[in-house]
């Protein structure tokens, strides 16, 4: 039995050791943001965070994330608490059917963390994988470029305290 | 009669009659609309007018609005809520809304066609004001005072000396059974508090936190997992299969064979999944080469029998000029929804529920009940939002799937989904399309003379005949292939927006309508219009060059319809065109979507990288004039949306398939837009008409987009390319040329 740390949780992993992490989220534990869009690593649409490395949960066997934090969408806030990244996402209205944004946003998140002052063209090169099919990609990196620009204040002030 | 080779192709099973034997049927788009109105009643209220089957009000004062539309992710609920919001004056966030579902809604036939706010919108508006009108009505008469001296405030009628009644307690049950009258109290523009205003979209939230948003997320309780296995090419029938084996996996519930339909049902999604695989691996099947020669397919649909009509024929033809003539292709492209479709079907009570992505819920049911043998009313669909699908993608036919392999476990919902394998090859693709036009024009500048033809299978193959849906076709009893609709003008098909807004002195449209199908094809956004637009678009672009002028201009002195030139003019002036030093790459373009509804024109500049042929897409500048809008950043996005979709059908995109199947069942071989390629900079502006009729604005974009790009790829290299995509490597070789 695998455990790993999902959004802060430790948590027990029912599964065998082979299952793409994606179903082991969307049926034990019965999250939806990360979504089946090919099971091939082709298009983005199951992206989560392990370790603060973006990867493809389609393709990425449960065992692999043993002891490892797990991070999806659901673990960056709530409709009612919306975290930094879905605000800005809120703000820009950035999506039209939305299928392919929690994976877009995971991996925004994860560079975000990796370099709050990521240029726009290091978004652009970021984003490469995902593929979004409305057309959303201009409000996609608005809504990026305003998380940016709200977290880096605060991780500023946090920094000089 | 004779039996035709191709009509295999139109199935997915048996041999069948020539398609061109079958009468086509007449229809609309939406499926709605079509003779004159019965009741001269505004929108959908034509087709029902009971105000409650819009507006109900509940005696706590809850409100709830219902619309046979769906949610595609183009932002409906929204709009409809503030349009009703706007109406019955009540903060928009007091509302509910139910969206198409045979149970509870009216039946608003197909949610295409961008005619979802002008219809549904429409009837929402008209039912709102009348049953304010009812309830102040109401109120007048308890209080015994005029109408005249009441007002309506957040959901309560206001009069003389503090008096205040709430809706809840005005309405009774008779009050809203009322039918609607052709005259509506509505509230003019001027007033508007929440119609016009960018309202954030009520979807957005749940959809950027993980909550319970699409379809692909419901999890009735006793959810089982499926997987269907379809067959490897059009008209493959299934040999031989090795269910007994996969049915002693553990998990596997139900392996459902009939026919060439195969499918699994088990307990966990992944179990389904890799029983999907087992069944496949042990499956054999017998194949027949039936596609056209890929690599010839312009000329393999010209040469197909068809019906040819004139739809337009003005002056003499032939008039002198210099002449700019050339042949536009297109290839099959794919819908390409980001997550594949999917549906829940629950057989209960002998009938079944169906939780469906479908376009069209009613339609949908009439198959599904001719597929199941039940009556109608043994059938529900219920609409949940999946993946955009800018069209008829495997919505339908997935629905099909889930219904029929839950009959196999009663009482137990099913849910499916397809593989992105099966969605890229199974689909009904955007046909694959050739536009021939020949123009003249005369050394002063005015087109003498224009003739445009237009080639093209069906861009309306949706359900009802339960024929239209892919299981029906494979089952061991199957359902004859659904005929062929040939869409007509005003609206069209393939031949849509073939007809030029410009004002040519001769002009002659002709549509060759192809009752075959190559490959299996349906609507997708803008349905023959992004073809036809480019073709003219493409072609306008080269007379005004050979005539010396100005493109923009060139337009402006064709076009006679005002709010045309408006938005031309919009277009030109917000995108700088004619101001500073002429620069290589630019492009521009402009149309009326069906010539009846949003108007739309677009200016591009790009770079073209003479060594490998690739387009950098600088900056697009969007003017819209869409009437009266009611969300306008809804309506942003949607131009925005198609500006880019528009851009990746033209630079990328074509179905691939050799004499026998689809190959390009991926996203490496059916590559699309990617980051990369995406403009620096996108704006659109939007032309106010307040006070003007909704215009149907979702597919406006899809053909300037194109156009304009290709326009700009012309002005960069000097080289006028008609055969899409318009990749780096043509446009290398071009230059090379």
């Amino acid at each position: 039995m695998t455990s790993m740390i999902l959004n802060g949780e430790r948590r027990a992993v029912r599964a065998a050791a082979e299952t793409p992490l994606l179903y082991v989220l969307r049926e034990e534990f019965g999250l939806n943001a990360a979504k089946f869009g090919c099971g091939l690593g082709q298009c983005g649409a199951c992206t989560v965070v392990i370790d603060g490395e973006a990867v493809f949960s389609c393709i990425t066997p449960v065992m692999l994330a043993e002891n490892r934090q797990v991070t999806t969408l659901e673990g960056l806030g709530t409709a009612e608490a919306p975290g930094p990244l879905q605000r800005a996402f809120i703000d820009a209205q950035a999506a039209q059917c939305g299928y392919c944004i929690p994976g877009m946003m995971m991996r925004a998140h994860a560079l975000l963390a990796r370099d709050p002052d990521a240029s726009d063209a290091a978004i652009r090169a970021e984003l490469e994988p995902h593929l979004c099919r409305c057309g959303t990609h201009m409000r996609i990196l608005r809504a990026i470029r305003l998380a940016a620009d709200a977290m880096r204040p605060r991780s500023t002030a946090e920094a000089g305290r | 009669m004779t039996l035709s080779r191709r009509a295999v192709l139109a199935g997915t099973g048996a041999l069948v009659l020539a398609f061109s034997l079958l009468p086509a049927r007449a229809q609309t788009e939406t499926g709605k609309g079509e003779g004159p109105r019965r009741r001269g009643l505004p929108g959908s209220l034509d087709d029902t007018p009971r105000l409650d089957a819009w507006i109900r009000v509940a005696p706590d004062g809850a409100v709830t609005v219902l619309t046979g539309k769906a949610e595609l992710g183009q932002g409906l609920k929204t709009a409809l809520l503030q349009i009703a919001a706007e109406e019955l004056k009540l903060p928009l966030a007091r509302l509910s809304l139910v969206t198409a579902d045979t149970g509870r809604t009216a039946d608003e036939g197909y949610t295409a066609a961008s005619h979802s706010v002008q219809d549904s919108g429409t009837a929402i508006r008209h039912a709102a004001a009348q049953v304010r009108a009812l309830l102040i009505g109401e109120a007048a008469r308890r209080l015994d005072v005029p109408a005249e001296r009441l007002r309506v405030r957040d959901g309560a009628v206001l009069g003389p000396g503090g008096a205040r009644i709430g809706y809840g307690d005005l309405v009774s049950d008779a009050l809203l059974t009322a039918e609607a009258q052709p005259t509506s109290p509505l509230t003019p523009a001027a007033e508007f508090a929440v119609i016009g205003r960018p309202v954030p979209r009520i979807d957005i939230p749940a959809k950027v936190t993980g909550g319970t948003a699409y379809l692909q997320d419901l999890r009735p309780p006793g959810l089982l997992h499926a997987r269907v296995v379809r067959p490897p090419s059009y008209g493959a029938v299934l040999t031989q299969v090795d269910a007994a084996a996969v049915e002693r996996l553990p998990g596997v519930i139900a392996v459902v064979r009939d026919g060439t339909f195969l499918g699994v049902v088990a307990e966990g999604e992944w179990t389904a999944i890799q029983a999907m695989r087992r069944l496949a691996a042990s499956a054999r099947w017998r194949e027949t080469a039936i596609l056209p020669d890929a690599a010839d397919l312009p000329d393999a649909l010209r040469a197909l029998p068809s019906r040819d009509s004139t739809i337009l024929e003005r002056g003499a033809p032939g008039a002198a000029g210099t002449i700019v003539e050339g042949t536009f292709t297109r290839p099959y492209l794919a819908h390409g929804s980001i997550g594949p479709s999917c549906a829940i079907a629950e057989w209960t009570d002998g009938g079944a529920t169906v939780w469906t992505h479908s376009q069209g819920v009613f339609p949908l049911r009439r198959a599904l009940a001719g597929l199941l043998h039940l009556p109608e009313d043994k059938v529900r669909c219920i609409h949940a939002e999946g993946a955009g699908c800018y069209g008829q993608n495997g919505a339908d036919d997935v629905a099909a799937d889930a219904a029929l392999l839950a009959r196999a476990v009663p009482g137990r919902p099913v849910r499916v989904q397809w593989m992105r394998e099966q969605e890229h090859a199974w689909e009904p693709f955007g046909p694959g399309m050739v536009a021939s036009v020949r123009a003249a024009v005369t050394p002063d500048g005015r087109v003498a003379d224009w003739t445009h033809e237009v080639w093209s299978q069906s861009h309306m193959m949706r359900p009802g005949p339960p024929g239209a849906l892919l299981a029906a076709r494979e089952i061991a009893e199957p359902f004859p292939p659904a005929p062929p609709v040939a869409l007509a003008q005003p609206e069209g098909g393939g031949d849509r927006n073939a007809i030029p807004l410009y004002a040519f002195p001769t002009a002659k449209i002709v549509h060759h309508f192809l009752p075959d199908m190559p490959l299996r094809g349906s609507s997708m956004r803008s349905l023959g219009g992004y073809l036809n637009v480019l073709a003219i678009e493409s072609t306008v672009d080269d007379l005004a060059r050979a005539a010396g002028w100005d493109p923009v201009a060139f337009r402006l002195r064709h076009l006679t319809d005002a709010r045309a030139s408006a938005v031309v003019e919009a277009a030109a002036q917000r995108f700088g065109w004619g101001r500073g030093a002429p620069r290589a790459g630019r492009g521009f373009a402009f149309a009326r979507y069906k010539n009846l509804e949003a108007y739309c024109a677009v200016a591009v500049e790009i770079t073209v990288d003479r060594e490998t042929g690739q387009v950098g897409i600088e900056r697009v500048v969007a003017a819209v004039d869409t009437g009266e809008v009611v969300n306008p950043d809804g309506v942003a996005n949607q131009i925005e949306g198609g500006l880019l979709q528009a851009t990746s059908w033209t630079l990328f995109e074509r179905v691939a398939f050799d004499r026998t199947r689809v190959a390009s069942v991926d996203w490496s071989a059916y590559p699309i837009l990617r980051f990369s390629a995406v403009p620096r900079s996108v704006e659109v502006h939007i032309v106010a008409q307040p006070d003007q009729p909704f215009l149907g604005v979702a597919e406006a974009a899809q053909g300037p987009a194109g156009a304009a790009l290709a326009n700009a790829i012309r002005d960069a290299t000097g080289r006028r390319l008609r055969d899409l995509p318009l990749t780096a490597g043509k446009i290398k070789a071009a230059l090379g040329a």
